[in-house]
């Protein structure tokens, strides 16, 4: 593999970190917009606090990665990226901005009106984010970036079927995984009530998201005709193994299954993730910017697979340390919410 | 036509990246320094049985959350608007200074996986366990500033690539990352950082003790952030005097823009503030040759003028620079007569002292250290222009062509506003709900019997 292949993968690799656990903490926003009023969306919110307070901020730092491999590997596509889709990058940039400050406040907020504020700016936030930075991607897959300093152009670029259509599959996605991951948190919380309550969601969500990839392939056909040819060819077996994956979550989320479905939703949407890039290979931008062409100078792109590296032996035992310490219950700040429903 | 909006955007693009520059930098050296002085309190609770400095190391952990969780977010901002504001200088650069963000994000990581780690360990990790989980905190704020830094030193001092005109197509990342001004601009961003932390953390609670609030917690409170501010003070005056130095050797139209100098001349005057004018200083303070002597160590030292370049390779408000830089040096000098204060009164009596003037000077010591440091950034970025990489790319050639930057600023204006005026008020909402709390709160480590959850529920934050 060349050096700029090598560096292509790290990038999907943090595009599917991303989109898995970022995914997950957006769609765990959502859910928390959709909750109902203070009563009645108290234990849901609370599951979600506790559930991903310890982790979100670790997981956000994916989108800095991707940025970074991205500017560093390929300037050329993210200086045409981030010219020409200037309008979704920064309402997606706002959108962080709300996201992060409206978690960190609602935490500290005392009153319990700066409380529903900062938890509906956390929630909306959520929504928008992930749909922006789709709406991102549908434009680079649907090949309307091209090359240069605001060479596209800075609407119609975004603003067609296949952007919209995969902004709302990236919120969809995100409230699919959240839901499946909180059903597991909910047990791990001895909250039965709550495994039920994220459990239909995440029904709906998995219906919903299963749709809204078949409209994406519709538009693909229709849009970006070449990926939609790869996607039947040299991508299929990732194809299948994402509905394959899909459908065994929704037989065991109907048997209440206890093991099985984090991984298997997660498959899901990695294979999702990689059946794109599969298609789209060699392209970074297509129909002609090329990974050859758009990569660094190589002494870049060794010292960055160098640093990649690194990160593997240092930043992913950390992580795991995290996550294991959260999943035994041993970092907590927030309360766990009750066993129990009250009344 | 397009040039307007090419200047239009300029302007637009500038005052954004400076403004939210401006605001994530205090935010970053809190993140870099809070740590470290949150661990310092948590040590002392835990080799001395101190228990009033570790609350203090929980509540400062508290701080660090918040604080942290939004410069997490103005820093996500700004490396969005290296694609959203300078796709030029991010298109034809980023293979060259990107590895350093690269090396930054693995501090970052770091950072962001220990902190939720030492925040939320407090009830349930031993306390030693606990202790050593802030450790790479601290060792990764560090870190990440050399690797941000050394980007803006890069800058200042760009080597390691070539071409220098066109598309880069060879890079030396040792050279790009140890390039010549790290050697300054690193450390002297780093004492910043603790600097403005320490004064920042001292003047809360010095305001405190001026409200009559003189308890123990307060006079620790004071006195772990005052010492180490104190230390880095004298340290960083040094430090930013070879900077200076330097500079007029590396950049010397920015050391003649931010002294005035317009003709290349020896025996140069050192004018205190005054106005900057194409005749030189009007009004100010003026000390022959010194300008020449602090350059080279003797007043018939040459120093470089402005007109050693042409006009378009000026940078602009050279009165603002010239005033950015006098007042960072004079609040710095007068911070380090606050350190001298600080240590004799505590020689005398080995007590922080409670005189009333010397905590006035302490609670105003934090706003003033965040001036030095918002000057100094004007200086190394205003001072830099018209250049975005010095001598070699033109900011007018970085920015954006798309438009509405004028638009996209003014959010940043408004959402800016609000995101600082609710960190304030949240945080001092904290420390209100901690003196109320005082004598009820429980112990940070200890017996705490993980009480039913229901119950927890509403006392929870």
């Amino acid at each position: 593999m060349t050096a700029a292949n090598a560096v292509a993968v790290v990038l999907i690799v943090g595009v599917t970190m991303y989109a898995v656990f970022g995914g997950a903490d957006f769609g765990a926003g959502l859910w928390s917009l959709f909750a109902g009023n203070a009563e009645h969306g108290r234990r849901p919110r609370e599951l979600i606090d506790w559930a991903i307070g310890p982790v979100w901020e670790a997981n956000h730092v994916w989108l800095i990665f991707v940025l970074v491999v991205l500017w560093t590997g390929f300037p050329s596509a993210f200086e045409a990226i981030f010219s020409t889709l200037f309008i979704p990058l920064s309402l997606a940039a706002f959108g962080i901005v709300l996201r992060g400050s409206g978690f960190a406040f609602h935490h500290s907020a005392r009153r319990a009106r700066g409380r529903a504020l900062a938890t509906t700016v956390f929630g909306a936030a959520s929504l928008l984010t992930p749909f922006f930075l789709g709406t991102v991607v549908g434009a680079v897959a649907g090949g309307r970036v091209p090359v240069g300093n605001a060479e596209g152009d800075i609407v119609t670029s975004w603003l067609h079927p296949l952007s919209l259509v995969t902004g709302s599959l990236f919120v969809a996605t995100g409230a699919y995984l959240s839901s499946v991951f909180l059903v597991s948190d909910a047990r791990r919380a001895g909250a039965a009530d709550l495994e039920r309550y994220f459990g239909d969601r995440a029904i709906v969500a998995a219906l919903v998201a299963g749709a809204l990839a078949a409209v994406g392939l519709v538009t693909l056909h229709a849009d970006a005709r070449s990926i939609f040819d790869e996607l039947k060819s040299d991508a299929l077996p990732l194809v299948l193994v994402s509905v394959v994956c899909g459908i065994a979550v929704l037989v065991l989320l109907r048997r209440g299954a206890r093991r099985g479905t984090r991984p298997l939703a997660a498959g899901a949407v990695v294979a999702v993730i990689w059946a794109w890039a599969v298609a789209q290979h060699p392209y970074v931008l297509p129909p002609s910017l090329t990974v050859s062409g758009a990569a660094a100078p190589s002494a870049t792109l060794k010292t960055l697979l160098g640093v990649f590296g690194i990160a593997v032996l240092v930043v992913l035992p950390s992580i795991g340390l995290l996550f294991t310490l959260v999943q035994r219950n041993l970092v907590a700040e927030t309360s766990r919410p009750t066993r129990q429903p009250p009344g | 036509m397009t040039l307007l909006i090419v200047a239009s955007n300029l302007v637009a693009a500038r005052s954004q990246m400076a403004f939210t520059l401006g605001f994530h930098i205090i935010l970053a050296s809190l993140g870099v320094a809070l740590p470290a002085m949150m661990l310092i309190a948590n040590y002392r609770g835990l080799r001395h049985d101190d228990a009033d400095a570790l609350k203090l190391a929980q509540r400062w952990s508290k701080a660090v959350a918040v604080t942290f969780a939004v410069g997490a977010v103005t820093g996500t901002v700004l490396s969005f608007e290296f694609g959203l504001l300078w796709p030029g200088f991010t298109g034809r650069f980023g293979e060259v200074f990107g590895v350093l963000f690269a090396i930054e994000g693995v501090f970052f990581f770091l950072e962001a996986i220990f902190i939720a780690i030492y925040i939320f360990g407090w009830k349930y990790l031993s306390p030693w366990t606990h202790f050593w989980a802030g450790v790479p905190v601290v060792i990764s704020g560090l870190g990440g500033a050399f690797a941000v830094v050394a980007v803006n030193s890069w800058m200042n001092q760009p080597q390691g690539f070539s071409p220098s005109s066109g598309k880069v197509t060879s890079v030396e990342p040792l050279k790009v990352i140890f390039n010549p001004a790290v050697r300054y601009e690193v450390p002297h961003m780093i004492l910043a950082a603790y600097l403005v932390t320490g004064f920042i953390v001292a003047s809360i609670y010095a305001v405190g003790m001026l409200r009559g609030r003189r308890d123990r917690i307060h006079r620790l409170g004071l006195l772990i952030p005052l010492t180490v501010a104190c230390i880095a003070t004298p340290i960083q005056f040094a430090v930013g005097d070879t900077a200076a130095r330097a500079i007029a050797k590396d950049q010397p139209v920015k050391f003649a823009a931010m002294e005035c100098v317009q003709q290349t001349s020896t025996h140069v005057t050192e004018y205190i503030f005054g106005r900057c004018t194409s005749d030189g200083v009007k009004g100010g303070i003026g000390i022959p040759g010194f300008d020449s002597f602090l350059v080279g160590f003797s007043t018939s030292t040459q120093v470089t003028g402005l007109d050693s370049v042409s006009p378009d390779d000026r940078p602009p408000a050279n009165t603002m620079l010239h005033w950015a830089f006098d007042t960072m040096v004079g609040i710095c000098t007068m911070l380090i007569a606050l350190g001298a204060w600080f240590a004799i009164l505590w020689w005398r009596k080995r007590e922080i002292s409670e005189a009333k003037w010397f905590l006035r000077a302490c609670a105003v010591s934090g706003a003033a250290a965040v001036v030095a440091l918002e000057c100094g950034w004007i200086i190394t970025e205003v001072g830099r222009q018209p250049w975005i990489v010095y001598n070699v790319m033109r900011t007018s050639d970085a920015v954006t062509q798309a438009n509405g930057i004028w638009v996209t600023f003014s959010l940043v204006l408004a959402i800016y506003v609000v995101l600082g005026a609710t960190l304030i008020i949240s945080l001092r909402a904290m420390s209100r709900r901690w003196r109320t709390e005082d004598g009820t709160d429980d112990v940070p480590y200890g017996p705490d019997s993980d009480p039913p959850p229901a119950a927890v529920a509403g006392r929870a934050q």
